[in-house]
Order: C-alpha cells, then sequence, then structure tokens
C-alpha cells in the first residue's frame, strides 16, 4: 500500500486509457502524456501500460508501507525521498516507512510516478484510468485525496535502481510549443484572415488548462463567415448542430478562444472545430504551463502520419532497452 | 440517400462525416445507416464508431488501418447502406419535475450570463417560442415525445429531438457564457435539442426542471442499468411526464433504496409514418405505455 499523506493539486490514477466508449461519451481517458507514463513504467520493469500517478503542477506527498522500486518521469519535479533528491527518468528504492515528495516543476507540467507492480486498483470498462467528471475507474472514480490508500501490485522483478533513461530518449520541456494541426473539419467556416491568423500569431496556454482541454488565449479574435444559420445549429456564427469532437480537435466558442480538446474530453457539442491537433503532438499539450507560448502550425494527414512513425519509433526504443 | 457526406479527418485518428448540415430526422436515419453498415464491416484498427445527430465519427488506430484505406470503405458502406425507415427499439417514460427548486436556484446563481436576466429560464423559453406562459410551454414540452438522435457530451448524456413538425418544433439559443454547473439529472435545451444532464457539471443549455430517475451509474444500482452503467442508446424514445414534488420525493426515496424502475416498451418507430402524419403518428407511440 500506498498512502497519500497530502494529494497534491490534481494527481489521479491512469494508464494508457479506455477505447472503445467515446459514442457513449465516455473518453479514452489515461495519461495525457503518454510517452512519460510509459517510460517511467519501463524503467522500474512494468508493461508500458501499467496505472501510475499523474501529478499536476504541485507533487502529491506518499507514504510507502512496503519496499517499491519507483521511477518518475514527464514534469520536472525533483522526486525527494525522506528529502533526499532522487534523479529524474531514472529507478530508485522506496523503503517501507519513507515519504516521497516533490519540488515544484521545473518544465513541464504532470509528473509520472511509476511503482513496480503498478498501483492495482480495479480494471473498470478495460483500463484503469480516472474519469472524474464520470466518477469512474482510478481510485474511487476521482482524484486522490489525504488518507486514501493505494493498492500495489506484484513487481516484476525485471528492473533495479539505477536503471535511467538514455539522453535521446529523454523529452525536452518548456519554452514555445509548436503544435502540428490538421486543418479541417468545420475548417471553411472561418473567414480568410482568421485561417491565418490562428496559425500566424503567438497564443498563450488560460488558466482553464485540464485533462478536458486546454484554452488558449492573445491571438486575434477569430471571425466565421457570416451565414443563415442551418436548422438547429444554434444562432452564433461559431454554433453548428451538435456532433462529435474529435480528441485534439480545437473549437473556438463565439470565435473568442481557442480550446484543445484532451483525453478527458467531452465528446461532442455545438461548437465548430477548425482543426485537429496530430496524435504525435497530444503529449505536449499535457506538459504546458499556464501563460506557456504555443504556435500552431498547419500540416497535412501525411505529415501527421510521418510524425506518428518517428513518435512510435521513439516508443519502441523504450520497450526494446527494458524488456518486459 | 441525396447528397452525399462530407468527410474530413480530425488529424490521424478521426475520420469525421457531416452527413447535413441541418438537423432532421433523415440526416439521423442516414448517418445510423451508415454507420451500421461500417459496424458490419468490423475494420480491425477501427476503436470507435460514434453516431451524432447529423453526423458521425469514426476513431481509428492509423497503425492498423491506413487512413484513406477507412474512408474508402466507409464510402463504399455507404453507397450501399440503404437507409432503413423504421426502427426496432423501445419507448421510455422519463418523470419530470418541471420548475424545481434546484435548477431554479442554479439560473438565479448564473443570471449574469443569461440573454433574459429578469426572466427565468422557462419564462424566457415560453415567450421566445410564442406560448402563454411556462404550463403552455411544459405542456408543450411533454406533449409529444422525443427521439434520441445522440448519446454524448459527457457520458451517457443524451441528446434529444421532438416529434412535431418542424414549426411546432422550440428552439432556444445556449445561454451567452456557459454555467461552470448545472445539477444532475435536469432537463436542458439548446438549439431544437433537448438533453438530460447525467452528471452534475458545467453546461450551456437552459434549464426545465429535473427527472429523479438516474441514466448514468458506475455501480449499476438499478435494474435499468444491470446492462450497461450508460442507459440511453441512439434511437430510444422518450415521453416526458410532469410530476409533482411529493411524486418527486416519493421516487428519490425509491432510488435511494434501489428499487426504483423506468415504465419501458418495446415499439417500432416507422420514419415514413412519422413524416406522413406528425401529430396523430406520436400519440400512437404514447399509447403503447399507456
Amino acid at each position: 500500500m500506498i498512502k497519500v499523506l497530502k494529494p497534491g493539486l490534481a494527481t489521479s490514477v491512469q494508464d494508457l486509457g479506455r477505447e472503445g466508449y467515446y459514442h457513449l461519451g465516455i473518453p479514452p481517458s489515461g495519461a495525457l502524456d503518454q510517452y512519460a507514463l510509459s517510460a517511467a513504467n519501463q524503467l522500474v520493469g512494468n508493461p508500458a501500460g501499467l496505472a501510475g500517478l499523474e501529478c499536476t503542477l504541485l507533487g502529491p506527498e506518499l507514504e510507502f508501507q512496503q519496499d517499491a522500486l519507483v521511477a518518475v518521469s514527464g514534469a520536472h519535479m525533483t522526486p525527494r525521498v525522506d528529502g533526499v533528491e532522487m534523479h529524474h527518468d531514472t529507478a530508485f528504492t522506496v523503503k517501507a516507512g519513507q515519504v516521497l515528495r516533490f519540488d515544484f516543476p521545473k518544465a513541464g507540467a504532470r509528473a509520472y510516478v511509476a511503482v513496480a507492480g503498478g498501483i492495482d486498483v480495479p480494471v473498470v470498462l478495460n483500463s484503469r484510468s480516472t474519469y472524474a467528471l464520470g466518477a469512474l475507474g482510478g481510485f474511487q472514480g476521482r482524484r486522490l485525496i489525504a488518507g486514501d490508500e493505494l493498492p500495489v501490485g506484484v513487481a516484476s522483478g525485471k528492473s533495479r535502481a539505477g536503471a535511467s533513461l538514455p539522453m535521446t530518449l529523454r523529452q525536452s520541456l518548456g519554452g514555445e510549443i509548436t503544435l502540428r494541426v490538421v486543418p479541417g473539419l468545420y475548417y471553411h467556416r472561418l473567414t480568410e484572415s482568421a485561417a491565418k491568423s490562428f496559425f500566424a500569431e503567438p497564443w498563450t496556454v488560460g488558466s482553464e488548462a485540464d485533462r478536458i482541454g486546454y484554452r488558449f488565449k492573445g491571438g486575434s479574435a477569430l471571425s466565421f463567415q457570416p451565414r443563415e444559420q442551418p436548422f438547429g445549429a444554434g444562432s452564433d456564427p461559431s454554433n453548428i448542430v451538435d456532433s462529435c469532437y474529435p480528441i485534439g480537435s480545437i473549437q473556438v466558442p463565439a470565435g473568442l478562444e481557442p480550446i484543445v480538446l484532451h483525453r478527458d474530453a467531452v465528446s461532442g457539442g455545438g461548437y465548430a472545430m477548425i482543426g485537429t491537433v496530430i496524435s504525435a503532438d497530444l503529449d505536449l499539450i499535457g506538459q504546458m504551463q499556464p501563460n506557456q507560448k504555443a504556435r500552431f502550425v498547419a500540416v497535412t494527414l501525411e505529415e501527421a502520419l510521418e510524425a506518428r512513425r518517428t513518435y512510435k519509433k521513439k516508443l519502441s526504443c523504450l520497450s526494446k532497452l527494458f524488456p518486459s | 440517400m441525396s447528397t452525399p457526406i462530407r468527410y474530413s479527418f480530425g488529424a490521424d485518428e478521426h475520420l469525421f462525416a457531416e452527413v447535413s448540415d441541418s438537423m432532421s430526422l433523415d440526416a439521423f436515419f442516414k448517418g445510423l445507416a451508415v454507420t451500421r453498415a461500417v459496424e458490419r464491416l468490423a475494420l480491425d484498427g477501427v476503436l470507435d464508431i460514434c453516431l451524432a445527430n447529423a453526423s458521425f465519427q469514426i476513431r481509428f488506430d492509423p497503425d492498423r488501418i491506413a487512413p484513406h484505406t477507412l474512408l474508402e470503405a466507409v464510402k463504399t458502406a455507404e453507397a450501399g447502406a440503404v437507409a432503413e425507415r423504421t426502427l426496432q427499439t423501445r419507448i421510455i417514460e422519463i418523470p419530470v419535475l418541471y420548475n424545481d427548486p434546484w435548477t431554479h436556484e442554479t439560473l438565479m446563481r448564473f443570471r449574469d450570463r443569461h440573454q433574459d436576466p429578469s426572466a427565468t429560464d422557462l419564462e424566457y423559453a415560453a415567450r421566445i417560442n410564442g406560448l402563454a406562459d411556462v404550463d403552455a410551454f411544459i405542456a408543450a414540452h411533454s406533449g409529444a415525445p422525443w427521439f434520441v438522435s445522440m448519446v454524448g457530451f459527457v457520458a451517457g448524456l443524451p441528446f434529444m429531438f421532438q416529434m412535431v413538425e418542424r414549426e411546432r418544433q422550440l428552439q432556444v439559443p445556449k445561454y451567452l457564457r456557459p454555467r461552470t454547473d448545472t445539477p444532475k439529472l435536469t432537463l436542458g435545451h439548446g438549439g431544437c435539442f433537448g438533453c438530460i444532464y447525467s452528471v452534475r457539471g458545467a453546461g450551456g443549455y437552459q434549464m426545465f426542471g429535473v427527472t429523479p430517475a438516474p441514466i448514468y451509474d458506475p455501480q449499476q444500482n438499478l435494474a435499468y442499468l444491470k446492462d450497461h452503467m450508460v442507459f440511453f442508446r441512439p434511437g430510444d424514445i422518450v415521453q416526458f411526464k410532469p410530476m409533482d414534488r411529493e411524486a418527486y420525493d416519493h421516487a428519490v426515496a425509491e432510488v435511494d433504496a434501489g428499487c426504483f424502475d423506468l415504465r419501458i416498451r418495446p415499439v417500432e418507430f416507422s420514419l415514413d409514418a412519422f413524416l406522413a402524419d406528425p401529430v396523430g403518428y406520436p400519440k400512437s407511440l404514447q399509447e403503447v405505455l399507456a
């Protein structure tokens, strides 16, 4: 067991998510930074998809009630065991009775804590991921709170303290982020000048940025082409007849602030989407802090697929280094 | 099957398909036919087929199926799909406490985000739909059944389209700015769509009342939620039945005790019969519940 002394700002149990229920409004959920969770898991000898903890901006305080092999990847929030600094992206041992804490993030927004054996909460709809809005999965369907006791699964014994990611497989975080977007969906509804300014201007992450979606501000308002609204769509030019929302899709309610939906997305609604962030760049969004700068760059579907191949290659390097 | 579907990729993991840019049951039935045809193909790499009011979306794994291979398969399914004009479905009676104290408290709290801060959502909706008063609006809202044309937004939330002629469709705008709170099981309305908020949370639809009937429950405590934690499916038909506070409190006690149940009957829906007689045909559906 691991006892939660302090929960941190928003800590939840996540694996790589659940597929197949989005048509009922239940989103994939899972780690926003899938690469970081996969890396942390493999450092402790777990398969990439076991459940770990996603810790947002302010880390939790965790008291271990058993010896455990632990690794932290993702946001640079230095882990400390009874105050002693541990290396990031490196497996370390925590003894029964010791307390794991985290420094404030130097870069990134979400650290992933993997424990050998994984966090052993019940599997709900094929996943251990938390979908808090639906009170589903994870630890009692919610973020962690003080006093929670997390069960740990059986460790594979395939790794040891000191196992570390080579520099080539570590993520660089922070600075201005470039998010690649395939324009489409209702992109044609934008005026020519709005379509241009969306990609030309810098944006910053707003304060409303969470697992459901990230809101961006600072760019010019985006105007939609005037039209007589179709029946059922609603009166604002940014409205459409309520439809499905892709994960990563960008909507602009009233043309004001773009919102990029993430893995806890609302599955549909009535705001026109102007494009979709490519799958290879979704991890980057989960590591963005409020006020961080971003630019959107238009790419083709073929370029999105090429970027995905590069991303998958990096994931497969991980699993070759740490066969589980 | 007149206008061809408009397809667009939502980057490398989604194929989006707009059947029509305006809402109609014809558009819904066409989307239903094509998505069912794609389901029958059982394509490897297709993760989720999501049907919406007048559109649909396929979430896929491009490592297992190339986007353009999927697009071609869906277009072929579209060409071959014959929109079924009848649907074997069920009609469900949903009891509603209209004008309840909880949505009233919430709508007062968010009055600054509303088009008409001096009226309630029901008063506003009655006025802009040309109805005499709130009672007349409730009579219209509960007077004809509704067709579930999409499930989503949040887990298990049904979007519903009322079975009346287009000129009698109730239409209201969404709040000027979305609320950060909506009581769970609120009856909402935005554009031409009704909904039931399955969980508490943010929302932009006008609020008219609450139902005591849970429609999403991961614990699956009630009999009608044993098969699945999500109750509604596209194609379900809903008939609202006004209830008073006493009946509402009684129903909530039954929910808490785990013995609450819904009146659910199998029914066949015929699109052509509805289009031929949009006033009389829905009445024949209501009779199934009697």
